[in-house]
């Protein structure tokens, strides 16, 4: 490689950024050295960012000809030793759905940015929307478990950015960061700390690059070019990467480990934050813009005497089931609102199936308004 | 296979699963044999394949690094590995349906931007594992299984369509010539950028037994017998041409 004068991350200080520019600050923070990626509205000032600073780190930025030659070319480079990311929007992510299940199946360390806008199909280009979380937790074929999160500010588009590359490269497995058009254009200030936690990935010599002994590991990942004569495939595979596509036994350990890498490690991987909850009587579930959204509600009853409190999910996926559990155990009423149709309120009808949760969707492509949200409380509660 | 390429392969995946009469071992010996021949370091190379027999040919027989990747998409998967670590040859292998139709966007594309690869198409002319139905490459006229009454549709020329975007090698040869086939791909192996060669193979089993050429024997009979040097291809019209096989290089 050429000799090249390299200009730094930034310095620890207070910035005043854009949530799409923060975030690929952060993906560059996390150590990304590569990113693909197709235009598309509204994620697209990413792209635009990092094909001018990646040659700055010596990275690599690559502008392909759609989204699936995106993660397909974000997925080679990941295995050539890249940390490796791409960002796209709904009509964008579809398309990225069959690399996604690739990724998945080959344990391919990358992030894909999804910066929602209002579906279905080309929708609303500009408008937000949180409409594709269970396309994120579903949307690729056949079983698997996959790492979501969600942003609700500048600050967390740079945060939740490095923990997502963190998460893909300790697991092994895509990390979808699950941001919206609101959080992605909103501009304000967030603080860069002198200290940052980055995960290296394990690239130790292996003949065994797809198994472990437990059946919940994560294998180390040589990169192409170390002499480990790497076979990587997306069909069923055995701990050495041999295809085995009508062995019923080694497809039953490849898609459980796959699954269980994820579920049993819920505890170090979920992050929710809770306001006001401990002594609520009605609580609040929500993520991304919307839960800020609940956040001035929450403030608002609590000015009016009405014990309410707020749950947050950091990490939509996978799905902190104990944490809402415990949090809502004395509640009267939850609440969730959301910028879709009513999408994460069936996960919590689920696990609250003896409680009376009420689902406050908005489909209008625009962000949800707190005023909305109290008003919605009010009919169910006075 | 010869001892000294042994080396080369994985013993324990072995035998191969095509069938008799299949061209890809031929095209699996002239890569082996390229490779060998510029005495390569096979521990700096990368083979992509997608998916359908061709893929096979380096995925899991190579003692290399591979990449069997999605339908359709090994030329995006090679273009992230050769953009982010060039001192790492990058070769893709893979058959007609998967590059030309499916993965046909990404072909012109890389051709376009003429990174440096090598993409060896494995041309059977049919879509060999799904049970032989017809492809972008299918001759005009030919019996397969969604064309029981013959082509209707005039096939691609990969070659002028790779040359079109100003790929910087381009040819096409059968497994029937072996000696210019292992030639061209270590031209295209040397190539500082896009190199593309068209490697006509038969599929007696998915394609020959239908349109009245059951054996490899017939089959590459008939290869040898419609091959037409790209030189000579010239002076003969587009009309005149139809049926031939045009061998040679395009680009250069």
């Amino acid at each position: 490689m050429s000799k090249s004068k390299l200009k730094s991350l930034l310095s620890p200080a207070k910035y005043f950024m854009q949530g799409n520019i923060a975030c690929a600050e952060g993906a560059l923070a996390a150590g990304c050295q590569y990113y693909a990626g197709y235009p598309i509205t509204p994620s697209s000032e990413i792209m635009e960012h990092l094909s001018n600073r990646l040659p700055e780190v010596n990275g690599v930025f690559m502008q392909m000809e759609d989204e699936i030659a995106s993660i397909c070319s974000m997925i080679g480079a990941s295995w050539a030793g890249a940390k490796a990311m791409t960002a796209t929007s709904g009509p964008g992510f579809s398309l990225m759905l069959e690399g996604l299940g690739y990724a998945l199946m080959t344990e391919t360390p990358c992030v894909i940015v999804n910066i929602q806008r209002a579906g279905p199909a080309t929708g609303q280009a500009t408008r937000p929307g949180q409409s594709d979380i269970m396309q994120a937790r579903w949307g690729a074929h056949g079983d698997y478990r996959i790492i979501g999160l969600s942003p609700w500010s500048v600050q967390e588009m740079y945060d939740l950015t490095i923990k997502a590359f963190n998460l893909a490269e300790q697991y092994r497995v895509p990390v979808i960061l699950l941001a919206d058009e609101v959080v992605g254009h909103l501009k304000e200030s967030f603080i860069i700390k002198p200290e940052l936690e980055i995960f290296i990935r394990d690239s130790t010599m292996t003949d065994k690059p797809f198994g472990t002994e437990q059946d919940d590991g994560v294998p180390p990942m040589p990169a192409f070019g170390q002499g480990a004569k790497l076979l990587v495939t997306g069909s069923t595979h055995n701990q050495f990467g041999i295809r085995k596509v009508a062995d019923p036994k080694v497809q039953d350990i490849l898609v459980n480990r796959l699954c269980n890498k994820i579920d049993r490690h819920k505890k170090e991987i979920c992050e929710t934050e809770s306001y006001l909850t401990d002594d609520a009587e009605y609580l609040f579930v929500s993520f991304g813009i919307s839960a800020r959204s609940a956040y001035a509600v929450v403030k608002q009853l609590r000015n009016q005497g009405i014990k309410a409190g707020l749950l947050r999910y950091k990490t939509i996926w996978p799905f902190d089931e104990d944490e809402l559990k415990q949090t809502a155990q004395n509640c009267k009423m939850i609440f969730v609102p959301e910028m879709n149709r009513g999408q994460l309120v069936l996960e919590i009808q689920r696990v609250l199936c003896d409680k009376q949760v009420i689902s406050i969707p908005k489909t209008q492509g625009e962000a949800i308004y707190p005023s909305e949200i109290s008003n919605e409380f009010k009919k169910y509660t006075t | 296979m010869s001892e000294n390429l042994l080396k080369y392969l994985r013993p324990e995946v072995f035998p191969t699963p095509f069938c008799a009469g299949c061209g890809h071992g031929i095209l699996m010996g002239a890569i082996l044999r390229a490779i060998d021949e510029l005495e390569l370091d096979f521990n700096k190379i990368v083979f992509v394949s997608g998916i359908g027999c061709a893929a096979w040919i380096p995925s899991p027989h190579f003692a290399a690094d591979t990449l069997h990747t999605l339908h359709g998409r090994p030329i995006a998967y090679a273009t992230g590995v050769k953009s982010f670590n060039p001192e790492l040859k990058v070769i893709v292998i893979s058959g007609d349906g998967d590059l030309a139709a499916i993965g046909g966007n990404h072909l012109i594309h890389a051709a376009r931007r003429n990174i440096e690869m090598t993409v060896i198409c494995a041309n059977n002319s049919i879509y060999g594992m799904t049970g032989g139905q017809v492809s972008p490459t299918t001759p005009q006229n030919a019996k397969t299984m969604t064309t029981a009454q013959g082509n209707p549709e005039q096939p691609f020329d990969l070659c002028r369509l790779t040359a079109a975007c100003d790929a910087r090698y381009v040819a096409r040869y059968t497994v029937f010539h072996t000696k210019p086939l292992i030639n061209s791909i270590k031209k295209a192996l040397t190539t500082k950028g896009f190199g593309f060669i068209d490697v006509v193979s038969p599929c007696p089993t998915q394609f020959g037994r239908r349109n009245k050429q059951p054996t490899l024997f017939e089959m590459l009979n008939d290869l040898k017998t419609r091959s037409i040097r790209y030189e000579s291809a010239k002076k003969l019209t587009r009309q005149e041409l139809i049926g031939k096989v045009v061998i040679g290089e395009f680009s250069d």
